[in-house]
């Protein structure tokens, strides 16, 4: 096994650069025919932030049962926002990654698995600046968590991980059956709403909660609530179904690659 | 370091009856197939030895393009192997998966990147990219700006950046201008002289003849022939006259030349010979008056018969060459069991050395239409200067000098 994992990872060590220099090449591009630049990834999560505090917890005096802050709401709504963006990204990015680089797949020889790892990276760094906003403001507003708040890192990782590992699987699965890019755009819209973003988890009928469980989103999700909203550190048990089904999707994944990565080639 | 060895190669595409008939073939555990293959490459077998350069000639759709993916591991092949020894260097088809949106800059270092070296070695090699490349400040202009043959030109310069063992190149070179390609093959020649293994595919048949040692044949997905590139740049030629009842062959001169003869044989040559003075001859001074008399001899009635003829040099550029189309000599309504004897009066304005003549019957302006014979290395003959000062080249162009000072 390590000798597998070491013939996987050293070409990708050598191509560093070029998934550093496309995540560079990707953030530039984004902002570069712009005015302010650097100012816009910073504006608009503060935007977002301030909104939902001043509409939630001032206009509409929204309170979460059970917790007595006037910000708690806006928190659970943008945590919940922020890193189920982070997921969508990797995802959504994924499923198109291997179609978007076609143009470079058919012409070069390197290895492929460098393109979701740009995924991963540009999707982290726009992640980062937000996450950076977000805990200045829980600074500012005097909710910092206090150490809990370094249960994100796990937390982060493992979410990272089901993701791309998702991403990969569809990624593939869409070059050969474009259906499947469809289908999961609409699936995610429904996934974002059976998921604890906007609403909280116990609000549904007991009948219903037990089912929301299978839902790893929404382990994951209620993790960071317990951290940012109630301080606390999470039930790193109900992640253990969260973890499992990462190896599933890892597995199916790369089964998935290994089999029909060349194949690919010939498809786009 | 640089050699490269096919084993049993072939490539087949999958092709499906439905999409869904792909579904079930992935889903169903242990289903039949449910894909035909589309064979475009088969049994192909070669090797290279380092340093070596060799130039892959066919028709389009032949396979060619196909095989340089696989030894460049863009695609995998369906059977058989490819092992490659050393870092490889391809440019293939146009560009090298440029981004429109990126400046020539930056995609060079993205170009570079993909080639596994890191930003320092790129910013490193980047002002000789820039120097090579001469495309000036569009150097810094997206590239949807750039021609196809700006495109070129930086992608030939970041490839060729340091000296790869292998260099891969196909039909790219085809889009740069007469001043760019010079320079290509400049580089390309330098290399080579320090070992480094070239594939090249090209329709260009003075690149092929002047830069390889050897050439292979693809047609129709197989490898038809291997060999010297002249030789086989004359098969290719007669191959693709090819039409139905007519043969192509080759057989070996006593000189050690090949002579490749095709057609289909309504009328054929019976005999030629270069003649001074009315004596048989195959050594002429420079500038001398020769005549070459060929006999033809036809065995069927053709409507229409056209009579070419083509000199070559030692290395098989064309010197000179016409037919009787051109020249407003027409034959026609020639019947079965007819002599014909043409007797062609020239100067012999050529350089010392040694040339062949190809001869060609057939009925229109080419031979690309109906051809009756095609015949290469019909007569050889040397050019030998005894009578004029020295000069060099393929011509005799005598000057007439006026110094003043």
């Amino acid at each position: 096994m390590p000798l597998i994992i070491n013939k996987k990872i050293s070409p990708l060590w050598k191509f560093r650069s070029f998934i550093f220099g496309s995540i560079k090449r990707e953030f530039q591009t984004k902002y570069r025919n712009s005015i302010l630049g650097i100012a816009w990834p910073i504006l608009n999560p503060l935007v977002m932030i301030l909104i939902y505090t001043l509409v939630f917890s001032q206009v509409m005096k929204a309170r979460l049962p059970g917790v007595d802050s006037m910000f708690a709401y806006s928190i659970y709504l943008c945590i919940g926002i922020i890193t189920w963006n982070l997921f969508t990204e990797i995802t959504l990015r994924g499923q198109t990654v291997f179609l978007d680089n076609a143009n470079l797949i058919k012409k070069l020889n390197f290895p492929k698995l460098c393109l979701p790892l740009i995924v991963i990276g540009s999707a982290l760094l726009n992640f980062a600046i937000i996450f950076l906003i977000f805990t200045l403001f829980l600074v500012f507003t005097n909710q910092f968590p206090g150490w809990v708040y370094f249960a994100v890192i796990p937390l982060l990782l493992l979410q990272i991980a089901f993701a791309i590992c998702l991403g990969i699987s569809l990624g593939v699965l869409n070059v050969f059956f474009r259906d499947v890019g469809q289908f999961y755009s609409v699936f995610l819209q429904f996934w974002f709403w059976l998921t604890p973003i906007v609403y909280a988890g116990d609000i549904l009928p007991l009948s219903i909660q037990p089912y929301l469980a299978l839902n790893p989103m929404s382990g994951l999700v209620d993790a960071y609530h317990s951290i940012f909203v109630n301080q606390q550190w999470p039930n790193w048990y109900r992640l253990i179904y969260v973890l499992v089904l990462t190896l599933i999707l890892s597995f199916l994944g790369y089964r998935l690659f290994q089999k029909h990565g060349g194949e690919m080639v010939d498809e786009l | 370091m640089g050699n490269i060895t096919v084993s049993n190669l072939g490539k087949a595409y999958k092709r499906y009856p439905s999409r869904v008939s792909r579904v079930l073939e992935w889903i169903m555990p242990f289903s039949h197939k449910r894909h035909t293959d589309n064979w475009v490459l088969k049994d192909i077998n070669f090797s290279i030895p380092a340093g070596e350069a060799v130039g892959i000639i066919g028709t389009n759709g032949a396979g060619k393009s196909t095989l340089l993916k696989m030894i460049s591991g863009t695609t995998k092949p369906t059977l058989g192997s490819v092992e490659i020894l050393g870092r490889i260097a391809a440019l293939l088809e146009l560009g090298m998966g440029f981004h429109p949106d990126f400046t020539g800059r930056q995609n060079a270092f993205m170009a570079g990147q993909l080639l596994g070296y890191t930003t320092e070695d790129i910013t490193r090699l980047m002002p000789a990219i820039e120097e090579f490349a001469e495309i000036g400040e569009y150097m810094d202009q997206p590239t949807r700006f750039y021609s196809s043959g700006m495109q070129m030109r930086l992608a030939f310069s970041i490839a060729t950046a340091e000296r790869p063992d292998i260099l891969i190149v196909d039909e790219a070179l085809s889009v740069g201008d007469a001043y760019f390609q010079h320079k290509c093959f400049d580089r390309i020649r330098a290399f080579r002289e320090l070992g480094t293994t070239l594939l090249i595919v090209s329709h260009d048949k003075i690149a092929i003849q002047s830069i390889c040692d050897r050439a292979i044949l693809l047609n129709e997905g197989s490898l038809a022939l291997e060999g010297k590139p002249e030789v086989v740049m004359d098969y290719y030629n007669a191959l693709i006259a090819d039409h139905e009842n007519q043969t192509v062959r080759q057989e070996t001169l006593q000189s050690g030349q090949v002579r490749t003869i095709s057609g289909s044989g309504e009328c054929q040559v019976a005999s030629i010979s270069l003649n001074v003075e009315d004596k048989s001859t195959d050594v002429i001074q420079v500038g001398q008056a020769a005549c070459l008399k060929v006999k033809i001899h036809c065995y069927q009635d053709v409507d229409s018969l056209v009579f070419g003829y083509l000199f070559k040099d030692r290395v098989g550029q064309s010197v000179f060459g016409t037919n009787t189309h051109h020249l407003e000599q027409p034959l026609i309504n020639i019947k079965s069991g007819e002599e014909i004897e043409i007797s062609l009066h020239f100067t012999v304005n050529m350089g010392p050395g040694t040339y062949s003549v190809a001869v060609a019957l057939h009925a229109d302006a080419s031979h690309i239409g109906q051809n009756y014979e095609w015949r290469d290395h019909a007569l050889v003959f040397s050019v030998i200067n005894n009578s004029h000062q020295y000069f060099l080249g393929v011509n005799w162009l005598p000057p007439h000098i006026e110094i003043d000072r």
